[in-house]
Order: C-alpha cells, then structure tokens, then sequence
C-alpha cells in the first residue's frame, strides 16, 4: 500500500511567558492510503494536539518547531496559510470530540454543509444541496432534505455526530482524523457512531486517525495502534498483536486497567502516579517515575522507539 | 414566532401598568391639581369644592383607575405652566429628542462593530489597543464634560460648528419639527449626537469586543477553521452571528437609556426636546408634565425593549422554535 500520509520528528512546542514546553516530542508515524490508526493514551499525551498540528491548527501559543508532515508526497507543514485551506476539510477531515458544540447554533445545518462544499468546489447552490443530501443518506438521517433547513439544537447528540461525518465526507478526503468521536454520547450510540465510521472508511477506502482513551473502541477498529505518553510514542504497531501482548510497561498497565468482562471480581489494575504535566517531564524515560521495571539507565538516557519482536515498536530498555 | 410576541407585548403592558402607577404615585403625593387649575387667590372653601367636584377626596386606586382610562384616551393632564395639554407639550418637543437619539444611535451602531470586531480579531495590533485605551477614557468621561469640551474646542477655538439649539427645521408630516433635512440642522445635529453617544460607544465596543472573544474560542468556530472555510466567513458569519445575541439584549436597553441621557446632552446644548422640557418642568414644580415624561420615555423603553426581543427572536434559532409550539 502507498503512503499517504508520514509524520516525520514531529516537534511541537508551545510557548508561555516563562518559558517553552514541548508538547509533541519527536514523534514520527505514517499512515497508509486507507489505513486505520489508532492513537491513545490519558487525557494530556499530545493525542490531540498531534491531530491538529496535522492540519496546522494547534491552539495557541503552540507551534510546530521542526518536523516534517509529508501528505501525498508535500511537506504541508511548512504550506501558507492559503494553501493549507485548500487541504483542510477538504483532503483531510476532522471528526471533534463533542458534536454538541462543533454545530454553529444559530446557523441551519444545510447552510453549515454547504459552506464546505463551497470553500472547496466550484459549483452551483443546487448541485451542492445535492451533494449535501447524499452524504446525509450516507450517515442515514432519514428525509436528508428536509433536515437541511433545521438548526442543531433539534436534533440529538448521535444524529449531530452523524451530521459532523456527513460534512466531513462532503469532499471525499483521503484522510480523516477523528478527535475522540464518541466520548461525549451514551454507550449505545458509541457503538452506532464508530460501526458508521468503520464501514464509511471501508467503502470509501479513506484513512483514519482515530484519537482516543478508548483502547476497546481502538481494538475494534483500528489495523495500528500508537501509544502515546506525555507527548512522545512508547508503543506502537499491529493492533490485534499490541492489544494481545502488549510490551511497554505503559501498555501493560492501560490494559489492566480496563474492566473485564462481568463475572470476574478481580480488581482492576491501576497505574500508580499520574501523567506528569508538560513542565514536569522527567529526564531519561518519560514514564520512568511510574514504571514498575524501572531502573538506573530509565532516569539517565531517553529509550528509543526501536522494532522489537513481532515487528513492533517500543520505547523501553528493558523490552527485548 | 406569534406566541413569543404576544407574549413580549403582554410583558410591555404590565410594565407600562407599573411605571404609570408609579407616575401617578408620584402626582398623587406632591401635585397639587387645584393650584394648577385656579392659581393662588381662591379662597380655601373653593378649594375644597373644587377638590370634591374633581373626585380628589376619592381612594387613591379610584383616581389612579380615572388617570389609567384618560391616559389609555391620550389625556395626561394639563400643564401648569404651558396652558395646554401636557401630550401637546411633549408630542411638541419629542421630534427634538428622537432625532438626537435616532443620530446618537446611528454613530453607537455604525462604529462599535466595525470597531469591536476588529478588536477582537486582532487583539494585539496597534490599532486595537488604541481603539480600547481609547474606550477606556471615552467610559470615564461623564457626558456634559464631554459636550463641554467638544463645545470648548469646535466652537470656541475653531467656530466649525454652533454651539446650543436645533438650527434651522422643517416641518413635515404637519407635526414634525425636523433638523434633518437642512445643512444647518444638521450641523447643529452633530456635536450634541457625538456627546450622547460617548458613553454608549465605548461600551458597545468593549462588549462586542470581549462577547467576540469568547465566541472565538468556541469549538464551533475551531470546528469551523478545520473545514477551510475563508476567514471573513468564520469572522463575519459563524462568529458574529453569535456575538450579536447578548448584544442585542444589551445593546437594546442601552440605548432606551439613552433616551433617558438626553437630558444632560439637551442641557448643555440647550437642545429643545423632552429632557431640558423635564429639567424646565422640575424648576417649575410642574408635576402633570414631570409624570407624564416618566410615562412617555417609560413606553419608549418597553417599546424599543419589546422590538429588540422580537429581533432577538429572529437571530437566535432556538428562540424561534419555542415560539413556534
């Protein structure tokens, strides 16, 4: 499979008054034409600022300090502020965590579609209710055209979801990334949304990035999975292999800490400690100050993201 | 849409009920009607006739139901000092006053958006900083002090423009006194307009500023930059839109008050209108004209009040939709 899209030591920083924090520590990953990645961690890893500063838009004050992110061959890091637009929403889709808030509430959602499909194609007012309405079958909001003139707040979390996929397929992307999708929405209609989601990418063969806590909704979904620990990957590689026998310390702890199925009382596994904060990243190993293999080279030199057995990637000094 | 503008209509009665109660507490207590109708040299047992003939000895709630029926009927009183029905007096002077505000308004409305949205767009340009510190001395700077200098400085030291009255007027419609429509009615328009709107034009700029802001932090509008949309339209469209619904509820009663302001702009400029008439009938203890001002500016509240509610109802979709049940 071809390449589309390569994130080469990706750094990016974000400056305060006192000083600079790095926030995306040399991360590079890649993503295959209709490939599905899946990133996690805790709240605080980098999983979405990596998201955003695909698309240039990382809040400020953060900015990408050096790094390439390759799609389709260019560097579009380094793209003006025009010819990034000419990308976003268009080539590359974003999927946000809350749909509660991406809709604009005082605008229709027809008027909301349409928009995107004006800033990236040139066509008539009519073709684009067309366009719009398809993508809305697509999702499987029932009589798509009459929904066009109603407003957000009269329609329910999932269906607003299903609204925010629908624009984000309007100009068939290549890639989407998808930014916690389901977080916010009941259980039951987390499975709808991310069954919806599987089944777009399949048919349409885009890629995904799917951001998220979530490692069973990665598990289910995803072919790759990174890891992600205070802005830098510590494991990464096939997901059915990680999610069976997963290798850093950090993996090993996220999994244990997930409930299993009902009938067993065991308690779950917590990772002692929290993720430290950006000013507060210890030397050598990131997770050293929580690892339970820890030891005198983990405080003194940074481990590498190295190919380990089964053809997956670890950072850690102690994973053979 | 319907029942949410009954509903507002409703609302503006009860409150003009309750401002009109007030007005007329007011006369009850401190007006003397029989000295406004007969003059000092009557004797006190004509007096008391008189007060008896015009049912003034009846309960309070009795008269105060005769003033709600002549006053739904247009009949306020008399004024003491005029001779003439006081709706007379104020329909005379009214034009002077809304003109004022209708051109104070127009400066508030034009500038403070271009001005805040640029504000809030570029927080940290030159310009925008000025536009606030700016502000700032605009808001601390009470309105006569303002006419004053203005007065000091482009009619004193230039002789650009004239200092005090309406200039020339046309009637038209039969009844309206209108500056509007002379160049010297116009100079004479535009000192007193910039003095009333000194204080609302900061303000509506620091509002829209600071509501724009926040509005650009929203995910909706992140959201909105992620589909590569052209700025002007995330600006102008996605984030505006949302910044005009608190200030136009603010806005809205700002500028009834302004209506209330006059009255220091129309001192200082000895501007012919509703305030230097409610200063006038102040000396004079002239108390069916005082309540009556209360009453005509308290119904030109609810009324700009209740259309702003109805343009709130059109802007914000949500609003619509209750309405629509």
């Amino acid at each position: 499979m071809s390449e589309l899209l390569k994130i080469k030591n990706l750094n990016v920083d974000f400056a305060l008054r006192e000083r600079t924090l790095r926030a995306i520590n040399d991360v590079s990953i890649s993503i295959d034409k209709g490939e599905r990645l899946g990133v996690v961690g805790e709240s605080g890893a980098g999983k979405s600022v990596l998201g955003f500063s695909i698309i240039n838009l990382i809040s400020k004050p953060g900015y990408i300090d050096s790094g390439q992110i390759v799609f389709k061959g260019e560097d579009i890091s380094k793209y003006s502020y025009d010819r990034m637009r000419t990308i976003r929403g268009n080539q590359i889709s974003m999927i946000f965590q809350d749909p509660m808030m991406t809709l604009n509430p005082v605008l229709s959602i027809g008027e909301q579609m349409r928009e995107t499909v004006f800033a990236h194609m040139n066509v008539s007012k009519a073709k684009a209710n067309e366009i719009c309405v398809e993508k809305l079958k697509k999702v499987y909001i029932p009589s798509p055209e009459k929904r066009l003139n109603q407003y957000p707040h009269e329609f329910s979390g999932g269906m607003r979801q299903r609204i925010v996929i629908a624009i984000s397929l309007l100009t068939n992307p290549d890639l989407i990334i998808a930014d916690e999708p389901t977080t916010a929405l009941d259980v039951t209609i987390q499975a709808e949304i991310m069954d919806l989601l599987l089944e777009l990418c399949k048919t349409d063969n885009m890629g995904l990035m799917l951001i998220t806590h979530d490692l069973s909704v990665v598990s289910q979904v995803t072919q790759r999975i990174a890891v992600m620990y205070a802005g830098t990957i510590v494991e990464l590689g096939d997901t059915a292999t990680v999610a069976h026998k997963p290798q850093h310390p950090y993996t090993v702890g996220l999994l244990g800490a997930l409930p299993q199925r009902a009938g067993s009382e065991k308690r779950l596994n917590q990772i002692p400690g929290v993720m430290p904060g950006l000013a507060k990243i210890p030397a050598g190993c990131p997770f050293s100050d929580r690892c339970s293999l820890v030891g005198d080279i983990c405080r003194e030199k940074r481990p590498q993201l190295l190919e380990k057995t089964n053809g997956i990637r670890v950072a850690c000094h102690f994973v053979e | 849409m319907f029942a949410f503008t009954v509903k507002r209509i409703a609302q503006g009665i009860l409150v003009m009920l309750i401002i009109s109660f007030i007005g007329f507490g007011i006369k009850h207590n401190f007006g003397d009607p029989v000295r406004e109708l007969v003059g000092e040299r009557v004797t006190p047992e004509e007096r008391a006739q008189i007060r008896e003939k015009l049912g003034l000895n009846d309960p309070f709630m009795v008269q105060y139901v005769r003033f709600l029926k002549n006053a739904v009927q247009g009949d306020l009183g008399r004024s003491f000092f005029f001779k003439k029905p006081v709706t007379e007096v104020i329909a005379a002077k009214a034009p002077a006053t809304l003109e004022l505000v209708f051109c104070a308004s127009l400066i508030v409305v034009g500038l403070s958006i271009p001005l805040g949205i640029y504000a809030a767009i570029h927080p940290k340009k030159l310009f925008s900083r000025l536009i606030m510190g700016g502000s700032i001395i605009g808001v601390s700077m009470p309105v006569f002090l303002t006419a004053i200098l203005l007065i000091y400085i482009f009619s004193v030291e230039l002789g650009w423009l004239p200092s005090f009255g309406r200039g020339e007027t046309v009637t038209v419609f039969g009844f309206w006194d209108s500056g509007l429509l002379t160049k010297e009615g116009l100079r004479h328009l535009i000192m007193p307009s910039i003095a009333l709107s000194s204080i609302m034009l900061p303000l509506f700029i620091r509002l829209i500023r600071s509501e724009m802001m926040e509005v650009l932090e929203s995910e909706y509008v992140k959201y909105a930059w992620a589909k590569g949309i052209k700025p002007r339209r995330v600006w102008y469209v996605h984030a505006f839109k949302n910044t005009l619904l608190p200030v136009i509820t603010v806005g809205g009663v700002q500028l009834g008050i302004m209506v209330a302001f006059t009255i220091l702009t129309e001192t200082v400029f000895q501007w012919q209108g509703m305030g230097s008439m409610f200063i006038e009938s102040v000396t004079r203890a002239d108390t069916a004209l005082m309540v009556s001002y209360i009453v005509v500016v308290g119904a030109i509240f609810v009324v700009v009040n209740t259309i702003v509610d109805i343009i709130y109802g059109l802007v914000n979709p949500v609003v619509r939709v209750t309405g629509r049940k």
